[in-house]
């Protein structure tokens, strides 16, 4: 018992930053992050990835200070510092477009924290050389940032920050603005940097590469919510779902069912694989391009045709059909389309995702006002209207009122039910009138021989809809779902 | 219907992409060559050789030529040992000054919390600020004549603040867009910077906001200063009597003496030259920003 205190105290020592339950919306109702809990350890170099819209900028402006959380609080060293202006936080921020003044010389800019400071000058003079000295900029005290290029003004941006000596640094990809070999560079004396320095790096990028490169951890996140928080391999090899291995490097995505210990049954085969679940288990399999190995037809587990293969520089990106499914294989070798091939995969190779049985499943109600023979019900934005007999066996319902079986009358005024139905029975439309619900499309995966769309309503819910059309990220759609393919349960 | 997989392939390559900013190219291409967008200047050019150009050496005719013609400064000599006109010199500045302060202590508060403050991007007021340019100058002055005797009774007690008042009512548009522009044009990270490295807001504005404003301040000050140094216009209709700079004018060109009036004319001018100069010493420096895309 008392060891578990002792532990728990170091635990908070340790942690640098620490976000409780962190929420934020604009107006009270664009929601941005939702409930968003993560622990940062001091020295870490821990990077917030994710594509764009998707809160992790937002995160690190509420730990500069420049945005206040709607509710939750934020730690530093243990201390609630939610609600302290960025002066007064011991944090200092290295930004996108590097935000240097232009009205003053290097030495000014670097200098500008110390100063407000009201440090004299002999130290100052001493701290901004050791800072100059860092980014490798020495002797560029006296000029103008304008006769800077711009990896030579991020680094003036990095010294002004260090300069001060944070207990955080934070970095709003800091490395967007660069060419890529530039960047490369910059990623190396980055790491370097964090290395010498021992100041915990929070650094956001969209750059997956860049974040794998880096970080001691990374956190994923998507639609204002963490995903995973990992190490680059954990979270590279190990993506806890089909999101992450969409979206971290490249993935196939296939469908399927566990068919016995061990045994996975996908893209009409039987693989060997490491993971274990139940028998029967809807399951994702994620297969790396890099880990398929092509043999002759005869010896593959798969066999399929070569459709294309473009050359990459390192390998051979090679798009495979086998039977329905497209699999894109990184390869050594070249192959001429129309070539029959075969496919193996080391078992380690494979990773097993559960599928996620939670989706489309929604919670419904009776509506207030009823008419006529059909049941006005709403679930998740949908209003539709449905057979009283799908709820309750045997029921008619006339002029508003529902009879059951024996013909006496109903109060709906409580009856709450689950409805579902699944992703590859709706289907998607530009029609706006045509389908029974309408939204955004925020992210799609391309699974098997379709895509999976994420469809957010109007109301903040999420629908999961399979279709063969290819729909953009923030088209608007509407989800057609017939009627008899709704499934309804009583609670 | 388009396969699946080709989809995928189209997706991933971009290539229907391509061929349609490869099309619209060519298009602009063709209907470039039918018209050059340098013979749009032809009409300006005319104008300004005839309107701008030739007068200018008009004036710098008569300014240095006597009555017989013969070149001679006897002309400025003149203006220098008059005492009224000397007086009237010093009139004018004083108005300018004055104009151009108040213009300046009031339109840069307004700007800056319509660029970065409470009533951020807010159009509603910057309107507000801009509408009074769409109405009548005559008809302004007019209404704030009116709203002056209200409060003073006998608009002759007090003709140098009254003045004042109506010179600055007309000008303050002129001093706030341009400071408008130039803070609404400073990136806002600039600031988040300033506060992140521990400025309070009171620092942030004096250490980066104000330094980054000049250029705005600068012409604002040439786009008040110059005018309200010449507008005898808003002195007739306060009942002043004191003759500035633009009066000394009028009155020398209604007598038809030519001479004098360019005189006027090339001292306002050499004064307009100097700040100009003064000014550029100052935006010399945001030139160059300029040029380094940081603020502007």
């Amino acid at each position: 018992m008392s060891e578990n205190i002792a532990t728990n105290i170091e635990n908070t020592v340790e942690n640098m930053i620490e976000l409780h339950h962190i929420k934020k919306s604009y107006d009270g109702e664009n929601t941005v992050i939702d409930d968003i809990n993560l622990d940062i350890k001091k020295g870490e170099f821990v990077t917030l990835l994710g594509p764009s819209g998707c809160g992790k900028t937002t995160i690190l402006r509420m730990i500069a200070g420049f945005e206040m959380p709607t509710d939750g609080e934020i730690l530093l060293g243990g201390k609630d510092i939610s609600e302290l202006p960025p002066n007064e936080r011991p944090i200092n921020t290295v930004f996108q477009k590097y935000a240097l003044f232009p009205h003053l010389n290097i030495y000014d800019n670097v200098a500008f924290g110390l100063k407000l400071k009201k440090m004299p000058k002999k130290q100052q003079d001493e701290k901004v050389r050791k800072a100059l000295e860092i980014v490798d900029l020495e002797g560029f005290e006296k000029r103008s940032i304008h006769t800077l290029s711009g990896g030579q003004q991020q680094r003036i941006a990095i010294a002004r920050a260090i300069v001060n000596e944070p207990k955080v640094l934070l970095l709003d990809e800091p490395l967007s603005a660069l060419d890529y070999k530039m960047r490369k560079e910059m990623q190396m004396e980055l790491k370097n940097m964090h290395k010498k320095l021992g100041i915990t790096f929070i650094f956001v990028t969209h750059d997956q590469e860049e974040a794998l490169t880096m970080s001691d951890k990374v956190v994923v996140m998507a639609h204002g919510a963490i995903q995973q928080v990992g190490t680059p391999e954990e979270i590279y090899n190990e993506p806890s779902n089909v999101f992450i291995a969409d979206f971290i490097g490249e993935s196939n995505i296939f469908k399927g069912v566990m068919s016995g210990k061990f045994k996975a049954k996908f893209c009409k085969a039987e693989f060997t694989c490491v993971d274990d679940y139940a028998k029967g288990t809807v399951i994702d399999a994620v297969i790396r391009p890099e880990d398929f190995v092509l043999t002759k037809p005869e010896e593959g587990i798969i066999s399929g045709e070569i459709l294309s293969s473009d050359f990459k520089g390192t390998f051979y990106e090679v798009a495979v059909l086998c039977g329905k499914n497209e699999i894109e294989v990184h390869s050594l070798k070249n192959g001429a389309p129309g070539t029959k091939v075969g496919l193996t995969i080391d078992p380690d190779n494979i990773h097993i995702i559960p599928y996620d049985l939670s989706i489309n499943h929604y919670e419904g109600n009776v509506d207030e006002m009823q008419e006529g023979s059909e049941l006005a019900v709403s679930f998740a934005g949908i209003h539709t209207k449905i057979n009283p007999a799908r709820l309750f066996e045997g029921a008619t319902m006339n002029d508003g009122v529902v009879y059951d079986a024996q013909g006496s009358a109903m109060d709906m005024s409580d009856v709450s039910f689950e409805a579902y139905f699944a992703p590859e029975h709706a289907d998607l439309s530009d029609d706006a009138e045509a389908g029974i619900v309408q939204g955004n499309v925020v992210s799609f995966i391309y699974i098997d021989d379709h895509y999976s769309y994420t469809v957010r309503g109007l109301d903040e819910e999420d629908y999961i809809v399979d279709d063969e059309d290819l729909w953009n990220q923030n088209d608007f759609v509407s989800i057609i779902i017939p009627e008899d393919k709704i499934q309804y349960t009583l609670q | 219907m388009i396969s699946v997989n080709a989809k995928r392939c189209q997706h991933r390559s971009g290539a229907d992409h391509e061929v349609i900013i490869y099309e619209n190219r060519m298009e602009t291409k063709v209907k470039k060559s039918y018209f050059s967008r340098k013979q749009l200047m032809i009409p300006y050019a005319v104008f300004l050789c005839f309107f701008v150009v030739l007068p200018l050496f008009v004036v710098l005719y008569y300014a240095f030529t006597n009555g017989d013609g013969n070149v001679s400064i006897h002309n400025f000599v003149r203006f220098f040992q008059n005492s009224k006109a000397i007086g009237t010199l010093v009139y004018s500045l004083a108005v300018a000054l004055l104009t151009t302060l108040f213009c300046l202590l009031l339109a840069y508060p307004a700007a800056y919390f319509m660029a970065k403050g409470v009533f951020r991007k807010n159009h509603t007021f910057l309107m507000l600020f801009v509408l009074p340019m769409w109405i009548n100058f005559t008809l302004r002055i007019t209404a704030m004549k009116e709203i002056l005797s209200l409060v003073e009774g006998n608009l002759a007690m007090h003709p140098f603040l009254n003045t004042i008042i109506c010179m600055v009512y007309d000008f303050l548009p002129f001093m706030i867009l341009p400071l408008y522009n130039t803070i609404v044009r400073l990136d806002d990270s600039l600031l988040e910077a300033a506060h992140d490295l521990g400025a309070t807001k009171r620092q942030t504005f004096f250490k980066v906001v104000l330094p980054l404003s000049i250029p705005g301040i600068i012409s604002g000050i040439t786009m008040v200063f110059l005018p309200s140094m010449t507008n005898y216009v808003v002195l007739d209709m306060v009942y002043n009597s004191t003759y500035i700079m633009g009066s000394l004018i009028g009155s020398y060109f209604s007598a038809y003496d030519w001479h004098n009036g360019s005189v006027i004319s090339i001292i306002l001018l050499v004064i307009i030259l100097l700040i100009t100069l003064i000014s550029d010493k100052f935006t010399g420096q945001s030139a160059n920003e300029r040029q380094g895309g940081a603020i502007l």
